[in-house]
């Protein structure tokens, strides 16, 4: 038997393990609840909801019912989220679910067919029907058409008596499908709960669908698209929501679908498949060909192109070589990979393997924050899963190729996310950097040509390997193929997980997928690439994202952290909060970041403090500038980076802390001073009861007086006050 | 005379270092030498020591120093590089309040004023009757409940100051019951 065929087996054996363990879990006509469990999920009360699940079908005694772990959608505020999944309805979410919802859940829905509408996620009011469309939105989908797919679709369903309330059309983001064939050679729409995919090329099309698949309930087998399902389950079980889409699912493809923890769920959903494939052709160069065409860049932030990354570790000349994922994610605010660890951690182990076989390595180490310990255990599981099933040890799938991994960890160090500094941590060593060259493809661990990528490259390898990289490369802008994961919070309705392919405009994010602000305020600024980002000022939204349109305006992609900040963020103070960041990480190596950072965080809390000096804003700027252009690594050359974007967008902010004493924000508690008007004030006695320091004064019905000597300036009573007679100046 | 008094006193010094570690992790050492590149475990080991005794003493980085054959200094130099490890015994609970960008912009400075001022003490602190600590955190990674706090290790969000005297006052109520149903 040929090498080909003994993997072919191999693989094969894998996929009908998985297809017999798992249609034996599910017989048909299971109804399954599907429970998030990952950190946040954890946190928000998850572990419960589920364990009153299980209480609440043992009690029932419904062997029909089966309980399903997912990782984390992403939608974190409304954490714990339950799905619920009946054949041939709609998925039903339902958010913050706590023991109270499980029991109403449970009695009204499962058992009597109603569902618990005070505890559904959504719009409440939003328009559904029993069946839904969902057009994808990507921009080459229909180009090419000579009709508009959605019109045609609104007139045939007319002419066939059915209204809204029957089939509901939705426009959803790019499903990441789009043509490996032609460009734009036709239109995508996903039909729930059906799950069904059609490829549109003619409005005759339209009306074959609306006729024998809408009316008929049929499937259409030659109108079905033939293009990768990545992301389409996703969509199958989230689809109506505006939050998820209006994203592209392609890392997070597994995430909040298949149970982390089962092996068997990951390849059921083509998992494997991609490593299978490498194996097969047996050829690194064609691996490296394909991620060239993808255009894949390094997620961790530094955005290098992979497929170089790959060929100078596959030139590199040695016995022994290593690749490292690196998922020390230190970021403050970032959460990306936290979230793939939890949720999908096989796609890291298969990438990791993929790429392992395609420099030479033998063997691999993942460097993981030691603060994720949901994720670690994850791993460890994963790995263990691997190594029983012939992906990780010796002659992987029968290929004759040996690779194991290991997992190291980290303890508490930001400069660690370096990649020199992460070498050192592995070997147990202070995690300092040091000058490059030589890089670590030349001389890495103990000396070694080493590869090191973040996870979320990692998670990206098997789509590209499986689906080929002119597909991957088609996603995405010019210069970055594929998408690109994003940790939303900050001051915006919908905080959580978002995937958009690159180039998309930052207002997209913000305001289509985050909903924009809470309580009508105004976006100020958005925050990119954590503390070596910058802040990209309101007015320029509709700048593209991705990593040089954002390098070109000041900040940097970074790793992914998102923050949002509104009209009451001071944009000094929230450059002294990354610079404090930035100063007490610094490892202490070389002196600019060292000595620079402090004296840069004196000089900013000076000015919030309103001790600012006229000549301060020129001794911050040379001050950056000498940190950017003398410092050891990259932490210490892109630690100022919050101080200059700032001082260049907000420069009127910060004058005025220093010339006016004045924080236009009302967030520099040293500048601001409350006052209450005694023509509002109807002496309610409110404030007075709420101050925490007892400070204000007066008698009941007549105007309150504020101690401004005792006053801690905690804002209270400008919270409290009913009668808007608090002034804060 | 006798011949020659050996000199070597490994046998002792080992003795001293295995009566301060708890038998898996001397094991554990013992199994690292046995592969290649042993002294990169030195981090795995400073956890396991953690986990077991809450901090690293002085006797432990010793201990672990002469089994894994590092110098003392490198030791003490890793673990007090790392943010990780605290060198203090922590108190009865440890309150974590995350800091990260999204905590902050929500908040979280508020509500850790309010825990220094209830508590009376700074971060890196730990009360005097010993019952709880207050550390700085790194980003939680669960920004979406920003402002978070991390009771040991059970994380809680959004937190606001006014819950701060009821998330202390439970846990001062539950350590009094669990010394009551001890005793």
């Amino acid at each position: 038997m040929s090498k080909a065929d003994t993997i072919d087996r191999h693989y094969r054996e894998l996929v009908e393990t998985a297809d017999r363990e798992l249609t034996e879990n599910r017989p048909d006509g299971t109804i399954e609840i599907q429970v998030g469990s990952a950190t946040c999920e954890h946190a928000a009360g998850s572990q419960t909801v589920y364990d009153e699940f299980k209480k609440h079908i043992e009690a029932s005694d419904r062997k029909d019912i089966r309980l399903h772990r997912t990782g984390c959608t992403g939608r974190c505020s409304r954490e714990p989220i339950v799905s619920l999944l009946i054949e041939g309805e709609r998925p039903v979410k339902y958010q913050k679910v706590d023991s109270r919802a499980v029991h109403r859940i449970f009695t009204s829905h499962i058992l009597r067919g109603e569902p618990a509408a005070e505890f559904l996620l959504g719009d409440p009011t939003a328009e559904t029907a029993p069946v839904e469309l969902l057009f994808c939105g990507g921009q080459r989908c229909g180009r090419k058409l000579d009709f508009d797919p959605e019109k045609s679709f609104r007139q045939a369903l007319r002419q066939a008596g059915k209204s809204d309330r029957d089939v509901y059309i939705l426009n959803a983001n790019c499903f990441g499908l789009c043509g490996r064939e032609r460009r734009g050679g036709g239109a995508h729409v996903l039909i729930r709960p059906q799950g069904l995919l059609y490829k549109i090329k003619s409005a005759e099309d339209v009306q074959r669908i609306v006729r024998e698949s809408l009316v008929e309930g049929k499937t259409i087998k030659e109108l079905e698209s033939d293009e990768p399902v990545f992301g389409r389950r996703f969509f199958e079980l989230y689809g109506e929501l505006a939050f998820f889409n209006r994203q592209t699912r392609i890392a997070l493809r597994n995430a909040g679908v298949v149970d982390p923890e089962s092996l068997h769920e990951y390849v059921a959903y083509a998992g494997f498949e991609a490593l299978a494939m490498a194996l097969r052709k047996d050829n690194p160069k064609w691996v490296i060909e394909q991620l060239t065409q993808a255009k894949l860049r390094g997620r961790g932030g530094g955005g290098f192109p992979t497929a170089q990354k790959w060929r100078f570790g596959r030139e590199a000349e040695a016995e022994t070589k290593y690749i490292v994922c690196n998922a020390d994610e230190g970021d403050p605010g970032a959460f990306m990979d936290r979230s793939m660890l939890e949720s999908d951690p096989f796609s890291i182990l298969e990438g990791m393997i993929i790429g392992g076989f395609t420099i030479g390595a033998n063997r691999g180490f993942i460097y993981v924050r030691a603060e994720y310990p949901l994720a670690i255990k994850r791993l460890h599981k994963a790995i263990e899963s691997c190594r029983r099933h012939g992906l990780l040890g010796r002659s992987i799938l029968g290929s004759g190729f040996d690779f194991d991994i290991e997992i190291r960890l980290g303890a508490g160090a930001f400069v660690c996310g370096e990649e020199t500094a992460l070498i050192h941590s592995i070997e147990g060593e202070r995690g300092q950097p040091r000058i490059r060259p030589p890089y670590p493809t030349d001389r890495g661990l103990w000396g070694q040509p080493t590869v090191i990528n973040n996870v979320e490259t990692f998670a990206n390898i098997p789509v590209i390997v499986a689906y080929g990289g002119q597909w991957f490369g088609r996603i995405g802008s010019d210069n970055s193929g594929g998408t690109k994961v994003f940790a939303l919070a900050g001051k915006v309705e919908h905080t959580g997980l978002v995937e958009v392919p690159m180039g998309v405009a930052l207002r997209h994010i913000v305001e289509e997928i985050g909903g924009g602000v809470p309580g009508g305020k105004k976006v100020k600024a958005v925050q990119t690439g954590g503390p070596a980002g910058g802040c990209i000022p309101a007015k320029w939204l509709d700048t593209k994202v991705d990593f040089d349109s954002l390098t070109a305006k000041g900040s940097i992609m970074g790793s992914g952290g998102m923050i949002v900040l509104d009209e009451d963020s001071c944009m000094v103070d929230v450059a002294k909060f990354f610079m404090t960041f930035s100063q007490d990480e610094s490892c202490g190596k070389c002196t600019p970041c060292r000595e620079g950072a402090t004296r840069i965080v004196e000089i900013l809390e000076r000015i919030t403090k309103g001790r600012g000096e006229a000549a301060d804003l020129d001794k911050l700027e040379r001050l950056s500038r000498l940190m950017k252009r003398a410092s050891l690594c990259g932490l210490g050359r892109a630690a100022a980076n919050p101080v200059l974007s700032t001082l260049r967008e907000f420069r009127s902010e910060y004058k005025a802390h220093v010339r006016d004493k004045t924080c236009p924000a009302h967030a520099c508690k040293a500048l601001i001073k409350y006052e209450i008007d005694p023509d509002k004030c109807v002496g309610c006695t409110l404030c007075a009861r709420k101050c925490p320091v007892s400070c204000i004064d007066g008698e009941r019905r007549k105007p309150h007086k504020i101690d401004q000597n005792r006053c801690i300036k905690c804002g209270r009573c400008f919270e409290v006050c009913r009668f808007d007679a608090v002034n804060r100046g | 005379m006798s011949k020659q008094q050996s000199t070597d006193n490994w046998p002792e010094v080992r003795q001293q270092a295995v009566e301060q570690l708890p038998g898996a992790i001397v094991e554990f050492i013992e199994q690292c030498q046995a592969e290649e590149h042993p002294e990169s475990q030195l981090i795995a080991v400073l956890h396991q020591v953690q986990n077991h005794f809450g901090h690293l003493g002085e006797a432990q980085l010793d201990a672990v120093a002469q089994l894994m054959r590092i110098p003392h200094a490198k030791v003490a130099g890793v673990a007090s590089f790392y943010h990780f490890f605290r060198l203090n015994p922590p108190g009865q609970t440890t309150i974590h309040i995350c800091l990260g960008t999204a905590c902050f912009v929500k908040g979280a400075e508020r509500v850790a004023e309010k825990f220094r001022e209830e508590l009376g003490i700074d971060f890196g602190e730990t009360t005097k009757d010993g019952k709880f600590s207050l550390e700085a955190s790194r980003c939680l990674g669960t920004c979406g409940l920003a402002p978070v706090i991390m009771v040991d290790d059970q994380v809680q969000g959004p937190a606001t100051p006014d819950q701060v005297p009821g998330i202390i006052e439970k846990l001062l109520a539950k350590d009094k019951r669990a010394k009551n149903s001890g005793s």
